[in-house]
């Protein structure tokens, strides 16, 4: 009985062993995204509260607070964040429907549309937006050519054409997921409810709605997130008109080499970026929960 | 057609001339989602030093431009190299991560996970002026080593999230059933698991490829002199004139990542069981 328990207890530990070895096998990936991830961005959490007389300070995190220039940048990060989520919502959300509601074979031709800008490289759409939008650019000529308007529309270098290159950039990461959980959807539902008298508009808002807000609402997200953080398209489009946090931080750093800046400014994007997953993930947790009740 | 206006389109009996507005309006998104991809297209074909669309004389210039352009091959092979050393870096890596998350069933494993994909949330901008402090310290800015080991970490996570997925579809007890015949685990995984999670590693190596070779922001910072990123050339171009090789580059772009997003889409195809 005894060395039957010690054999078992033997046992345990091998396999405890065995797990760690196998567990060992993630080590390339840690150490890799440790060492070139992990560890740079830690010493730049050091730099911010670093200032030029190499002491501690806090002057990095003051000046944000206290110059209006940053409260301006985090502003229009915000607005152009905002608005290109918004945007992406009205013109995505109707599009996923239409997809999830036309036969499948119709479908899968239809999001050809939204893959083929999704996995086209950023630059390359940016620079589509450029020649399109530019005074003497397409969209221009032919308004006026056609006598739709007699100046060149400001329509790229300033807020608008950051947002129309943004907002198309962003709406695949809205479209798939909405697409998605609008699929997964059961029909019935709907059928039901119309069955019980209500009406189509009645039933899609009661109904379907409802049920598709999990893929809304982490599309919305994904977008928004990665609308904080942007820096090439508003860089191209914004003609130095639109600053983003992303942009301010290249700049400390190409033009003014200063990285306690730079740094101060990545923490508190990267803190905001952070802070919106988490309370977004409580959110839909709260969410799941109150799903379960009903 | 008229029949077809007053057809029922869903069970709610609401009909197809109900619903038009909402076919013209993803129409009309659609269009717009497609035409600024593939405008680029006929516009490198112009003659003209001007973009014009249609192009009035049609003509391969800029292409020979690019061609004859050493800077430009310079890059273009930067970029090829790079994303192709990505590719063979990340995706044993990724693959060596996500079996060993999957197999050790530690209690923590949901954390690493998340450690796994950190590189997917942290700003990019923030990335790179990080990865550019580091590497200054290190001595390996602008250098081959460093462009692969920053785009390694950047298509990390997607290589994990798309071998975690296959794996978790996979039936283990296929691997324990030849280790329980004397295989070694090695031997196991590479004779019995590897070839039927084949596909989710092809896509996740192409997956790999594509972050690297489209990637701007970090290579903006880590590359440059005789390994400047063709995205980074690219991008310096774009924010001092339009000229129009890079309508020809970007063609020459689209026709890449479409291909190998084809790849993609076969190879994900095929994983999935016939129902």
């Amino acid at each position: 009985m005894q060395a039957l328990r010690t054999n078992e207890a033997g046992l345990r530990q091998d396999g405890r062993m065995e797990r760690l070895r196998l567990f060992g096998l993630s080590s390339p990936a840690l150490v890799l995204i440790l060492v070139i991830l992990v560890i740079p961005v830690g010493w730049l959490f050091y730099l911010s509260f670093v200032g030029s007389d190499g002491h501690f300070t806090l002057e990095n995190y003051a000046r944000m607070v206290s110059q209006r220039s940053y409260f301006r940048i985090f502003a229009t990060t915000f607005r152009v964040s905002i608005l290109t989520t918004a945007l992406c919502i009205v013109i995505g959300y109707p599009l996923a429907y239409f997809l999830s509601q036309v036969p499948t074979r119709v479908a899968n031709i239809c999001m050809i549309a939204v893959l083929l800008p999704f996995w086209t490289s950023l630059l390359v759409r940016t620079y589509a937006w450029l020649v399109l939008l530019q005074s003497r650019g397409l969209i221009n000529t032919w308004g006026i050519s056609l006598g739709l308007w007699h100046e060149p529309l400001p329509l790229v270098y300033n807020l608008t054409g950051t947002l129309i290159g943004m907002v198309h950039i962003m709406l695949p990461f809205l479209i798939l997921p909405v697409y998605g959980s609008m699929k997964a959807i059961d029909g019935n539902y709907v059928k039901a409810a119309a069955n019980l008298g209500a009406s189509p508009r009645r039933a899609f808002w009661g109904v379907f709605f409802p049920l598709s807000t999990p893929g809304l609402f982490a599309g919305a997200l994904m977008v928004f997130i990665l609308c904080l953080g942007f820096f090439v398209t508003p860089a191209v489009l914004g003609g130095g008109k639109v600053i983003m946090v992303s942009m301010k931080i290249v700049s400390n750093i190409q033009l003014f080499f200063s990285w306690g800046a730079a740094s101060a400014l990545g923490v508190v994007l990267l803190v905001l970026t952070v802070a919106i997953l988490w309370l977004a993930s409580r959110l839909l947790k709260l969410d799941q929960i109150a799903g379960r009740g009903h | 057609m008229l029949r077809w206006f007053r057809s029922p389109a869903t069970d709610t009996q609401i009909t197809h001339g109900q619903r038009l507005w909402l076919y013209i309006f993803a129409t009309v998104v659609m269009i717009l989602l497609l035409t600024p991809t593939l405008i680029v297209i006929p516009m490198s074909f112009s003659d003209s030093k001007y973009l014009e669309f249609p192009p009035k004389v049609w003509s391969l210039r800029w292409y020979a431009h690019y061609v004859n352009s050493p800077d430009w091959m310079q890059a273009t092979w930067t970029s090829l190299k790079v994303a192709f050393l990505t590719m063979l870096v990340a995706t044993p890596t990724g693959v060596l991560a996500a079996y060993g998350l999957h197999t050790s069933r530690f209690s923590f494993a949901r954390e690493v996970f998340v450690l796994l994909i950190t590189p997917m949330m942290v700003p990019l901008v923030l990335v790179a002026i990080g990865v550019f402090y580091a590497y200054v310290k290190l001595g390996i800015l602008y250098t081959v080593l460093g462009l692969v080991l920053a785009h390694t970490v950047l298509a990390l996570p997607l290589v994990v999230i798309v071998i975690g997925s296959a794996l978790r579809t996979y039936d283990m007890s296929q691997e324990n059933a030849a280790r329980g015949l004397g295989a070694p685990r090695w031997k196991a995984f590479l004779t019995v698991t590897l070839p039927q999670i084949r596909f989710a590693v092809v896509t996740g190596a192409l997956l790999a490829f594509l972050t690297s070779f489209d990637e701007v922001v970090v290579a903006m910072f880590i590359s440059g002199g005789n390994n400047a990123t063709l995205t980074r050339n690219m991008f310096n171009a774009l924010r001092d004139q339009i000229d129009p090789t890079i309508a020809a580059i970007s063609t020459i772009m689209v026709c890449v990542t479409t291909f190998l997003m084809v790849m993609v889409q076969i190879f994900g195809q095929q994983r999935k069981p016939k129902a």
